[in-house]
């Protein structure tokens, strides 16, 4: 089987030869405005991708210690102490699998989504901005084949991320799928209208994600400087080693434990290992007296990088504007896939998080907290896309939150199954908008116009309802997400969920009651949804005249509808059911199968079920029984400042503004305008070089210039031109005076040769 | 013939008379104003010279300079033609011979 494990190196390259085809030939690929070669060429990369992470699955099935497939040596620098080896190898095993099936199944499916949403985003695109028909087809074509650039891009960046075997390849990972959700929030960019808060969200997104770039950055710095190398095994090994003997000894340590928790010190595990060059052994190592210290530090940095990428509290403010992006890169980039590189990092670095149990309880602790407090602001917003945004970060704070307590089979298991009710809620919250703006365009064409006082937004649950009549298939996988994600059995979500609220149960009192209370309004704001945009009479007319998606559009979401229904196959908490469990035991020593019985606590379970049941009642009193009608104000808005609150996002950003942007804002235009301009720009540069140049350029030019050198040479020319005056004088044209010249001359010489030659 | 042996003149006397003759060549050249008596004392100060050749070929028994007197003589000559050739052609624009009236090449 070692054969196929080969292969997996395509599993990168596949997307980014997409990637080529649609940089190169994208255009040609679409003759007419109904093609949709690239979207096509896309999906297929990406559907080959999951092919060979399915065979992946099938040859870990016979080796599931998993394998390290060596492809280049990227960085090889020996220094006197350490050797900073860095190659880019693919780590197979079970942990990696499950993210490679979970990131190419899921973004096929919304590749092959994004052929029909993206046709009509396109349309709406070239029908506001009125480009004639050539302009609209060459538009068309850029646009299409760099959208789908873009998502193979990304596809091939996520699995760098999860297919590394050591933090900086992790690190290349992470920064490029950065760099795609730049590129791909800020897709409309020159939107007429959003065009500026398009590429502002972008900017936010990298901006904050910079922030936890550093503390990524400063993690893997000191990784290095404790550990003295990057791989995951290496520094795994080492650092159990650490914690019971001297430093000198451990940093000869190649090899990975054994599940038993041994030390192997030398000789290698069964497979294939990229076995970089040993490093020489350190007499002294900074930190030493204080292994524990360090480990605390460096899994709080990792802790700070998973909470920009993965949006938790302090660093979640970019998520929600990053909905600026086109649906289907909500759905796959900030739900499903890229958002989750920080669950998959913590838990990759188990080892770390065990030998830090402090640390973990702050991740816990953080995890709870963001779920809980996102859950409640997605009660107060009225953008379809805005609830799902919130909700994807309250469902990572259940996951970062699993992954502190150590529950790491329950963080991958709902970041699984998440992934299949995220992106089914985000696909099918698109198929609602583009049914609100064909509807729309529906009363254009037949001379109506809204008769709402608002100006018209397909996104504003307001100006929705009544659309299960308009759109029943895209209504009913959607209710089937919502349950899922509100956790009622036996759906796939309740699993997950249950297992989460398990463990912190018994882990962390109050992070289970701040994720109870989570699951709490997830379920309520679900059913507000739900009751708002599907049910009651329309609110608008564009409402009225909404139809039914394409199949194109709606066959991923009936399919990620099926396996958010029966994705709690993959880990059910009875028996031998755990298949979940058992698959990630082999790659992570902290994912352990429970024992009989203890997997699952009917009180647990039926409080967060019951729960979940009461919220979707009270939500039903709320919205469903009497629908709002056009123009009403939201129920609950008679809480006052406390659904503003919720409303204003807890007034989140606002606080970012007073602390960090204005000041910064202040400081920037403090250098810039005092220090660059007045000071360096008006007084060094005009006053005192400009000036003193020009002075002494003047002295130069006016007095030795013109003075000394100019009087020299005139002098010279006019002492010669004074000379010939004079000596002219003796040309006096008469013949006499030269006849008497020559006599002179003559006796000049006799005179001459007498005195000379004579005795 | 007398029996007495003929006693030449001595050399020396021709020799003083060509100079004598050749100073007053010379003055008329320098002081005269009439182009035509400046040619006369040019004449005479090249026959002072040719004086002076046959006076050392008489002295010396050597013919060479009896012969280089033709030279002179027809250098002379030509001289003469040429310069009186100019003579006509400056009266003729400036109706006057006077050497003191031609300085227009002057500094």
């Amino acid at each position: 089987m070692n054969g196929l494990f080969s292969l997996v190196p395509l599993i990168v390259f596949i997307p980014f030869a997409g990637v080529l085809i649609n940089v190169f030939f994208g255009r040609a690929l679409m003759p007419t405005r109904d093609s949709k070669g690239p979207g096509v060429i896309a999906s297929i990369m990406a559907g080959t991708s999951f092919l060979i992470a399915v065979l992946m699955f099938l040859a870990l099935l016979g080796h599931p210690e998993g394998v390290d497939v060596p492809f280049l040596t990227w960085i090889n620098i020996p220094t006197g102490e350490r050797t900073l080896f860095v190659p880019w190898t693919f780590k197979v095993d079970t942990l990696s699998s499950v993210m490679m099936l979970v990131v190419t199944g899921v973004g096929t499916l919304i590749h092959v989504y994004a052929i029909g949403y993206m046709h009509g985003d396109i349309e709406e695109q070239i029908h506001a901005r009125h480009l004639s028909q050539e302009e609209a087809l060459d538009f068309k074509r850029r646009r299409f084949s760099r959208f789908f650039t873009y998502m193979n891009l990304f596809l091939g960046s996520m699995l760098i991320l999860v297919t590394g075997n050591n933090f900086l390849m992790m690190f290349v990972g992470w920064e490029l799928v950065g760099l795609c959700s730049y590129l791909l929030i800020g897709f409309w960019f020159d939107d007429p209208v959003k065009g500026w808060a398009n590429s502002g969200a972008g900017s936010k997104a990298f901006i904050v994600n910079r922030v936890g770039d550093f503390g990524m950055l400063t993690a893997i710095f000191l990784i290095f400087w404790t550990f003295g190398t990057l791989q995951f095994d290496e520094v795994f090994a080492r650092a159990e080693c650490m914690v019971s003997h001297p430093q000198a000894e451990c940093l000869m340590l190649t090899a990975p434990l054994s599940i038993e928790g041994e030390a192997t010190a030398e000789g290698e595990a069964e497979g294939e290992h990229a076995i970089g060059p040993l490093t020489t052994p350190v007499e002294s190592l900074p930190f030493r007296p204080a292994f524990g210290v360090v480990v605390t530090v460096i899994t709080l940095f990792l802790l700070l990088g998973a909470t920009g990428k993965s949006a938790q509290i302090p660093l979640f403010v970019w998520l929600p504007d990053a909905m600026a992006g086109p649906t289907p890169v909500s759905a796959l980039i900030h739900a499903a896939t890229m958002v989750t590189a920080g669950v998959y990092m913590i838990t990759r670095s188990h080892v770390l998080y065990a030998l830090a149990p402090a640390s973990g309880t702050v991740v816990a602790i953080i995890g709870a907290a963001t779920g809980f407090v996102a859950a409640t602001i997605a009660v107060g917003q009225f953008d379809i896309k805005r609830v799902l945004a919130y909700s994807t970060i309250s469902q990572l704070g259940f996951m970062v939150a699993a992954a502190g307590l150590g529950a790491y089979v329950a963080a991958i298991f709902h970041l699984a199954t998440h992934a299949f009710f995220k992106a089914l809620l985000f696909l099918g919250s698109g198929s609602v908008i583009h049914g609100m703006e064909h509807g729309h365009h529906a009363l254009a064409h037949h001379g109506h116009h809204d008769e709402g006082a608002e100006p018209f937004d397909p996104q504003d649950m307001r100006q929705m309802g009544g659309l299960w009549g308009r759109m029943p298939l895209t209504a009913l996988v959607y209710i089937v997400g919502a349950l899922t994600l509100a956790g009622i059995p036996p759906l796939a979500g309740f699993w997950s969920k249950d297992e989460i609220l398990l463990d912190a149960s018994r882990e962390n009192p109050l992070a289970y009651v701040l994720l109870t209370v989570a699951a709490f309004f997830t379920a309520f704001y679900m059913g507000r949804q739900v009751w708002m945009v599907f049910f009651g009479t329309p609110r608008t007319e564009a409402a009225a005249h909404a139809h039914e998606s394409p199949p194109l559009i709606t066959t991923p979401l009936v399919i990620l509808a099926i396996l958010s229904a029966i994705g709690g196959a993959m880990n059910l908490p009875f028996g031998r059911l755990h298949f979940l469990a058992e698959w990630l035991h082999h790659s992570v020593a902290g994912a352990h199968v429970p024992a009989p019985g203890e997997g699952f606590s009917l009180q647990v379970a039926g409080i967060s079920t019951g729960l979940a049941l009461i919220a979707i009642l009270l939500s039903y009193l709320v919205y469903g029984a009497r629908p709002l009608q056009a123009g009403q104000r939201d129920p609950l808005a008679v809480t006052g400042p406390i659904f503003t609150f919720l409303n204003r996002k807890w007034y989140w950003d606002e606080l970012y503004q007073a602390i960090f942007v204005a000041p910064y804002n202040r400081l920037a235009k403090f250098f810039a305008e005092s220090i660059d301009w007045s000071f360096w720009h008006d007084f060094v540069h005009d006053s005192i070089l400009t000036q003193a140049f020009n002075g002494w350029a003047a002295i130069l030019s006016q007095p030795v210039d013109m003075g000394v050198v100019d009087g020299a040479v005139n002098g010279i020319a006019e002492m010669i031109s004074g000379t010939s005056e004079g000596l002219r004088k003796v040309q006096t044209g008469y013949v006499r005076n030269y006849a008497l010249a020559v006599a002179l001359g003559v006796v000049l010489i006799l005179i001459f040769l007498v005195v000379r030659f004579l005795p | 013939m007398p029996t007495e042996t003929n006693f030449l003149v001595p050399t020396s006397y021709y020799i003083i008379l060509s100079a004598i003759l050749f100073a007053l060549g010379v003055l008329g050249v320098l002081a005269r104003r009439n182009a035509i008596l400046i040619f006369m004392s040019i004449e005479l100060m090249l026959n002072a010279a040719n004086l002076a050749f046959v006076a050392f070929a008489r002295s010396l028994i050597n013919l060479d300079g009896q012969v280089f007197v033709f030279f002179v003589m027809t250098v002379a000559a030509a001289e003469v033609a040429v310069g009186l050739a100019l003579i006509v052609a400056i009266f003729r624009s400036k109706k006057s011979i006077d050497i003191d009236e031609l300085h227009s090449m002057e500094g």
